[in-house]
């Protein structure tokens, strides 16, 4: 019987909205007793002694966009090697997109990758159609006998309206979670940034905002047609949260996330041709910006992820226009998530839900992770929030470095991660 | 002895929804009647002597066209059968251009199967025979439905109070229009269990409960009535892969095990067998009640045809010099 006592810890469990001090004993990979004083123990006796030294303990992470290489394009990134820049960035739970090579649109591939070895809990989402190509469903239910938490067609949109209905249709059968990626495909054709202005200046072609509102607002009354759990996997844009504020008072199954990235990055930071910052959806102008602040903080935005999806370094050295979409993300999650608690628009519990016990509540996820509940998993994050970091490829995990956060500064450093009271990573002191 | 006298108000059987409960147990008795007689070795009646019988198919048959063939000669009848194969539709007349050259010929009885809804009603007006819907689009199949009817009623001697799951593809199935207007007339309790992608919106309201696991489905139900899968009627995507609906929703013993000990399976046929159905179960002669709704198809036309030719006139006026 393995017992660890975290002492001394400020103990933040936002789905019960605590905020104190005390101690987490964890037994056997489950928590068993959390509360301000040292715990009642009959037994007496052998434990292993962290002591926390004030430092916020909170639920491990979960971050519900996380695209890696494995299989099919393992020099990106693998999934051992996602587990490790995830454990270093406090999340205990990637959830993986099928967007591989091939597709995770088979149950025996779903298998697999929800046993590859990793340091953190790996939870892939299937594919929504045979081959992510938009044609044919996926068989939704046996990917769901597999360990397929969600569907969706990864960064694509579905472009036939009717074979969308469908899908949701069927995955309402067995109350299944749909995750779209809202863009309309003929708009963004070609696009790499944000369309206006700045594009202009930069003589790149644009993608336009009303790209994303126009499949957001389909999907929306596609989810209301036909019963489906829709769950918007990232938006970027004022219209769309606006649109997906008014389906949630009308009282449509809707979820929706953020990107890290968008919250803290505008279209300018896009620079002199900055490809690190060329991500999928395209940075926006700085009132999307802030309108996704907005969201996160009145909480119609129910998420924050990373939309972690690392690209190897030749796909990023090219003119920006040829350069991939995507960014390292696991490592920057919780401080990004931690701005609207510094800047005194959420507390800590609040600003920690969106990572925490938010994303299990949109998966459902029923163990109680995203939790510091009696017999949730032993999956921890306990970091200071205060201590400034700038971010440096060179101390990233990831196996490919380009994050759009490069140079940047932010507070939230990570000490330690445990995934089922095993300890998965400790900072360097 | 069936009885004599009129059984139907209308010239035409075109939907269970125009026929009332006091007329299906009608026809039903009337059926088992000829159920008896179909069992003996002299099999043929003159009810229906010097009457023609036209079989029209505009879609493929093969237990429901011989099935009314059999009855039209067990009763007497010139029976002719027309598919389209060999006709002038595929030459391109009009469905009202055939029906008018056929009812020039003076038919007494025309069965008509068509594969568009409300083809056969559109037909019935333009003809002075008598039509019998032998199946319209996804819209009705009437005397599909009272078969089923009489091989319940036979098996287990009711109708009123049971609980009867149609299970599968209902989004196609005139079969399972039919069945849920007869079955609620005489007072069954009708579930339809299937995935959203394959039930027609608003099915709740015709009065069915709806459901989309057989686990609860098939709870307690007296009769499980398994739908063809219509993989020739599934352009675009209803369903990811039969492998999954046979998981899902396919009837193996496994899952008929979920219904009330003892409870009967039954199939319209053609059966897709590891589809909709485990051979198992469709091979279960305590359990299934495949090949007996065959036979009660054969008596159950015969009473419809004899019901109808009770409505013929003796004489017809002609309409021409």
């Amino acid at each position: 019987m393995s017992r660890i006592a975290f002492l001394n810890a400020r103990i933040v469990d936002p789905a019960s909205n605590t905020d104190e001090l005390g101690a987490v004993l964890v037994q056997d990979g489950r928590i068993v007793d959390t509360g301000p004083l040292p715990f009642n123990d009959p037994a007496g006796g052998a434990y292993d002694i962290v002591d926390c030294e004030g430092r916020v303990l909170c639920p491990g992470l979960i971050d519900l966009k996380v695209s890696t290489g494995e299989p099919g394009n393992e020099h990106r990134e693998t999934i051992a090697s996602a587990g490790r820049a995830a454990a270093a960035g406090g999340v205990t739970t990637i959830v993986l997109q099928p967007d591989t090579d091939p597709a995770l649109d088979d149950p025996a591939l779903v298998e697999y990758v929800a046993r590859a070895r990793c340091d953190v809990r790996v939870r892939p989402m299937a594919a929504l159609t045979h081959g992510l190509k938009g044609e044919t469903m996926s068989e939704m239910a046996l990917l769901a006998d597999a360990g397929a938490v969600a569907f969706t067609d990864g960064n694509r949109t579905l472009k036939n309206t009717r074979v969308m209905r469908r899908a949701l249709s069927y995955a309402a059968t067995f109350d299944l979670v749909v995750a779209v990626h809202c863009e309309d495909p003929y708009l963004a054709e070609g696009g790499a940034m944000n369309e206006g202005e700045t594009a202009t200046r930069l003589g790149l072609p644009g993608i336009p905002a009303a790209a994303e509102a126009i499949i957001v607002e389909r999907d929306i009354r596609l989810a209301e047609l036909t019963g489906a759990r829709l769950h918007i996997a990232q938006i970027s844009t004022r219209a769309s949260l606006d649109l997906i504020a008014a389906a949630k008072k009308r009282g449509t199954k809707i979820t929706c996330a953020v990107s890290a990235a968008h919250l803290a990055l505008n279209e300018l930071d896009i620079g002199t041709y900055l490809t690190f910052r060329k991500l999928s959806p395209p940075l926006r102008s700085d009132a999307d910006r802030q309108a996704m602040l907005e969201g996160v903080i009145s909480g119609t935005i129910d998420a924050i992820v990373s939309s972690h999806d690392p690209q190897a370094p030749d796909t990023k050295r090219q003119p920006f226009a040829q350069s991939a979409f995507g960014g390292a993300g696991l490592e920057t999650l919780l401080p990004v998530a931690l701005m609207p608690f510094h800047s005194g628009d959420m507390n800590l519990a609040q600003a920690l839900a969106k990572v925490t016990s938010d994303p299990a509540r949109i998966l459902r996820f029923s163990d109680g992770s995203g939790t510091l509940a009696k017999g949730a998993p032993g999956d921890l994050c306990i970091f200071d929030p205060g201590t400034a970091r700038t971010i440096r490829r060179e101390d990233l995990l990831s196996r490919s470095k380009n994050t759009p956060f490069e140079g940047l500064s932010f507070q939230g450093q990570v000490w330690r991660t445990y995934v089922g009271g095993r300890k998965v990573f400790e900072a360097a002191s | 002895m069936p009885q004599a006298g009129p059984i139907l108000s209308t010239r035409h059987l075109l939907a269970i929804e125009d026929i009332d409960r006091t007329q299906i147990e009608t026809l039903l008795g009337l059926a088992d009647d000829y159920v008896a007689l179909n069992r003996e070795v002299a099999k043929k009646r003159d009810t229906l002597r010097g009457r023609t019988l036209i079989n029209l198919f505009f879609e493929s048959s093969t237990r429901t066209q011989s099935s009314f063939e059999l009855a039209g000669k067990r009763l007497g009848a010139d029976v002719m059968n027309m598919s389209v194969g060999s006709s002038s539709v595929k030459k391109g007349e009009t469905l009202i251009d055939t029906a008018m050259t056929l009812n020039a010929m003076n038919p007494d009885l025309l069965v008509v199967r068509h594969q568009d809804s409300g083809a056969v009603s559109l037909l019935a007006r333009k003809v002075s025979c008598a039509v019998i819907n032998a199946g319209d689009g996804a819209h009705e199949h009437p005397t599909q439905a009272l078969l089923d009817a009489l091989t319940i009623r036979r098996r287990i001697g009711r109708i009123e109070g049971l609980t009867v799951a149609i299970c599968g593809d209902i989004l196609h199935s005139r079969v399972a229009r039919s069945n849920i207007a007869l079955l609620q007339k005489m007072g069954a309790r009708v579930r339809l269990v299937a995935p959203r992608t394959l039930l027609p919106s608003g099915a709740d309201r015709l009065g069915p409960e709806i459901h989309h696991r057989m686990e609860t489905g098939l709870k307690d139900a007296d009769v499980v009535m398994m739908l063809r899968l219509q993989l020739e009627r599934m352009a675009g995507s209803f369903l990811p892969s039969t492998r999954e609906f046979y998981k899902v929703y396919g009837l193996d013993s496994d899952k008929l095990a979920l219904a009330r000990p003892g409870a009967f399976v039954m199939h319209p046929g053609p059966m897709n067998r590891g589809i909709e159905i485990d051979s198992a179960v469709a091979d279960d002669v305590e359990r299934s009640l495949i090949q007996e709704q065959v036979e009660m198809g054969v008596a159950v036309r015969m009473a419809v045809l004899d019901a109808l030719s009770r409505n013929l006139a003796n004489t017809r006026k002609a309409m021409w010099v």
